[in-house]
């Protein structure tokens, strides 16, 4: 998967899982995305990095209409999903997102909150979800956790709960927002184990991360993004040995002196 | 085996020993007072006999059992209403669809007008004012409109609680549930209110032992319920132990509601986390 070829995918007939069209993103005054094209293939892993306020988990929030956005397009599957006034449920049901605080239910249980998307949305009945919810909560070492309230868990269980919940609705490309940025790091190990796992299962993600040599593993590509805009993106070899832009270096030069890559 | 104190412990029995010893002390010195210094006053002869007469006392605290379970009943009935129509408010402040503004005009109206009244007025005014409308004798019964004036004021209050809590729920619970797919009355029914419901129920509970008092304000419009028949008996008896025994029997109900409010409201705050600072 070269930029290349996914460029050159971009103009004939939009065969990417994925694609960003020139997008903008305005809070107010300020431009946070400013005219950002971005495809990702299917089956493609996406590191986002850049300093905080670039604009990666806006461009996330904005792929999955949870911020509208104010000029170009989002295409899913070659479908504008990005036109005003779509509905925007049958859209979000076939994206999964995750949060960088978890954001799971406090008030139900972990088995609850991995079934009731698969129940209210996709309309399976409680028995039905609940053996798929105990598969895919065994498979993320989570079993005998199905009974306990999110607050019983640590910060790395609560967010593979929050992992499995999107998974339960069989998504077909993951969002992952930070996911490990809240985690004491003991246990981002645990998190990022499951990140791989999904990669080898060929799951489609988007992540934004702060976690460089994580990036650098698991990528097919890097995007660097810098003030809202897509500065540098290449192979992940590409971007962190031999940076093409000079606020490519200059980020990873900063993020080199403070011990973490 | 007792395993020898530490520095700490001995130190925070001595303090616990101390604060027992003052307050017990403390409590013993006013109790005295009153004791003693009560009946020392130069009215309270007279007082005791027409406020703590013990025979009346006893006669009307059973003979106002009944007046008093018709509080509890009309209690009982505006309760759920309350509820319900707080709630309706809350959600009718909250639409945000063109077409239903009027609603939410209204809500917002219908809130300010009947909490920027005194309850006595609304019961006056539609206790005595609606029945005059209908000119029904059917539907005239004092204690229906009382309730409905009751339960209109009470909604107001009660709807704003509500507000609060629904308002109170982070934005990301519902970025959450709508990633998942949920339509927006989903994430309502099943991620916000359970949160914003358990988050309001001490102040809830607050309302509700306020209007388990106003009740009684019903008793302006005729209907024999406790106040009424207190006022009854205090001119058949030309004493006002009756008021007493109205005022015990309240407190009867209220007390236990009251304890449950704090301690609901201690859990939760044990819940949340916070440890108490000395």
């Amino acid at each position: 998967m070269t930029d290349a070829a996914a460029a050159g995918e971009t103009d004939a007939g939009r065969t990417a899982k994925l694609e960003l069209d020139s997008v903008v993103k305005r809070f107010g005054q300020r431009t946070v995305l400013d005219h950002v094209d971005l495809s990702v293939a299917e089956s493609e892993v996406i590191c986002l990095i850049g300093a905080s306020g670039s604009g990666k988990s806006t461009l996330l929030r904005c792929c999955n209409l949870l911020e509208p956005i104010d000029d170009g397009a989002i295409y899913l599957d070659g479908v504008d999903i990005s036109e005003p006034g779509l509905s925007t449920d049958p859209i979000r049901r076939r994206i999964g997102m995750v949060f960088q605080n978890y954001n799971l239910f406090p008030h139900m249980n972990v088995l609850r909150n991995v079934t009731i998307g698969p129940m209210k949305v996709l309309g399976q009945s409680t028995a039905v979800a609940q053996v798929a919810a105990h598969e895919l909560l065994a498979v993320f070492g989570l079993a005998d956790k199905a009974r306990a309230y999110p607050d019983q868990l640590s910060g790395g269980q609560q967010q593979r709960v929050a992992i499995v919940r999107a998974l339960a609705m069989k998504p077909e490309l993951m969002l992952l927002d930070e996911i490990t940025a809240a985690l004491d790091p003991e246990l981002v190990g645990e998190v990022l184990d499951v990140i791989r796992g999904l990669k080898q299962e060929r799951m489609t993600m988007v992540l934004a991360t702060h976690e460089m040599s994580f990036a650098r593993e698991i990528s097919d590509r890097v995007a660097f993004l810098d003030q809202g805009v897509v500065c540098e993106i290449g192979s992940p070899q590409q971007i962190f040995n031999d940076p093409v832009e000079p606020r490519t270096r200059q980020f990873l030069q900063r993020v080199i002196d403070a011990g973490r890559l | 085996m007792t395993t020898p104190l530490t520095r700490r412990q001995r130190y925070e029995q001595r303090t616990k020993r101390r604060s027992f010893a003052i307050a017990a002390a403390s409590t013993i010195v006013v109790l005295a007072a009153v004791v003693v210094l009560l009946p020392m006053t130069s009215g309270w002869q007279k007082v005791r006999h027409s406020f703590f007469d013990g025979s009346i006392l006893r006669f009307s605290l059973g003979h106002m059992l009944g007046p008093f379970w018709y509080d509890v009943q009309i209690f009982l009935w505006c309760a759920p209403c309350i509820l319900l129509g707080g709630l309706s408010l809350a959600f009718a402040r909250n639409v945000r669809s063109p077409a239903l503004f009027p609603l939410r005009l209204f809500s917002t109206i219908y809130t300010d007008v009947f909490r920027g009244v005194p309850m006595v007025l609304w019961i006056t005014l539609i206790g005595f004012g609606v029945p005059g409308l209908l000119q029904s004798r059917n539907l005239g019964r004092a204690v229906i409109w009382g309730s409905v004036a009751l339960i209109a004021a009470y909604s107001a209050y009660v709807g704003e609680v509500f507000r609060a809590g629904i308002e109170s729920v982070h934005e990301s619970q519902r970025a959450a549930a709508r990633s998942l797919g949920m339509t927006s009355t989903q994430t309502m029914r099943h991620v916000i209110l359970p949160q914003a419901i358990r988050r309001v129920v001490p102040p809830l509970m607050n309302d509700l032992v306020s209007l388990q008092k106003d009740v009684a304000l019903i008793s302006i419009l005729g209907p024999v319920e406790v106040l009424r028949q207190a006022g009854i008996d205090k001119a058949k008896f030309f004493n006002f132990t009756p008021y007493v025994a109205a005022a015990v029997l309240f407190l009867c109900v209220s007390v236990p509601l009251t304890r449950t409010t704090d301690h609901l409201l201690q859990r939760e705050r044990r819940r949340t986390g916070a440890t108490a600072v000395r």
